[in-house]
């Protein structure tokens, strides 16, 4: 049946197996999106929580080293670890969204590979100094 | 089942209304400023209260005292604020245009993330600026030392 211009049917919309180039599935370019955005909730619903418990510098002293010593045992130090491996990716990835809208799309695979990079150097120098801070007290 | 898919580079038709401001279009230069300035606050937040000294342990009530009666601890923590929660509301803003498939779905969510930014930014930006660092009454040993000399 001949194909009317500009209308596909459900399943020629699925031919491609494989992307192909300019297929935007699969690739660094999705998986970067995916994790800027579940970065991006994640650090949203930790923000509400940490301005609450600063808050409560308005209450007590004591309300507030209660809570703030939950941020000091082992489990929220690695709970810290994650937030800030979300935080920095978030962080250099959106960098590179920046760069490819106002500098060159064409980079956008070797720049994700850049924000990896420049992520495992910030935890390398973060997390050793802050697992010694959370688990020598 | 057919469905249409519009030729490539066809004209995008908006709304009727063809003045006024392009809210998306502010909102989309807000997300790249202000994520740029957050970087470096952020990262400036991170460093001071996570790497210098012990860290997350020596994080209590006299350190915040501290940092909150400097003017420039209190301007950079404001800046930190407001940027972060219009970012991450903005955010949300377009998850929820993406994800919420019902108008009333996306209607509700979006309210309550209205409401949880200005609640949180009024919230905080009282919390800077009637900031007690030497509270009646409280232990010697829990507040800053400089509340000695008061």
């Amino acid at each position: 049946m001949p194909q009317k211009a500009g209308t596909l049917d459900s399943q020629q919309k699925t031919t491609s197996r494989r992307p192909a180039g300019t297929l935007y599935r699969g690739n660094t370019g999705m998986w970067s999106w995916v994790l800027h955005r579940i970065t991006g909730v994640a650090i949203f619903f930790f923000l509400l929580v940490h301005i609450l418990d600063t808050a409560l510098v308005r209450v007590s002293p004591e309300a507030y080293n209660a809570v703030i010593g939950q941020y000091q045992t082992p489990i929220m130090g690695l709970g810290e670890v994650a937030l800030v491996g979300a935080i920095v990716f978030h962080a250099f990835n959106g960098l590179r969204i920046i760069l490819i809208d106002f500098w060159n799309a064409k980079y956008q695979r070797v720049l994700f590979y850049v924000v990896i990079g420049l992520w495992v150097v910030t935890m390398l120098g973060f997390v050793p100094r802050h697992l010694i801070n959370v688990f020598s007290h | 089942m057919t469905s249409t898919i519009e030729a490539p580079r066809s004209p995008y038709t908006r709304s009727a209304k063809k003045s006024g401001v392009n809210w998306e279009k502010w909102g989309w230069i807000y997300m790249r400023v202000s994520g740029v300035v957050l970087v470096v606050l952020i990262f400036g937040h991170l460093f001071v209260n996570l790497m210098i000294g012990e860290g997350v342990s020596a994080l209590n009530f006299a350190f915040v005292a501290g940092k909150l009666t400097n003017p420039f601890w209190m301007t950079w923590d404001i800046i930190m604020l407001w940027l972060a929660l219009i970012h991450g509301g903005n955010g949300m803003r377009t998850l929820v245009n993406d994800y919420a498939t019902s108008r009333m779905s996306r209607g509700i969510l979006k309210i309550a993330i209205l409401v949880s930014v200005v609640a949180l930014i009024v919230l905080g930006t009282l919390v800077v600026f009637t900031f007690d660092p030497c509270p009646a009454g409280a232990p010697a040993d829990l507040v800053a030392s400089f509340c000695k000399s008061l």
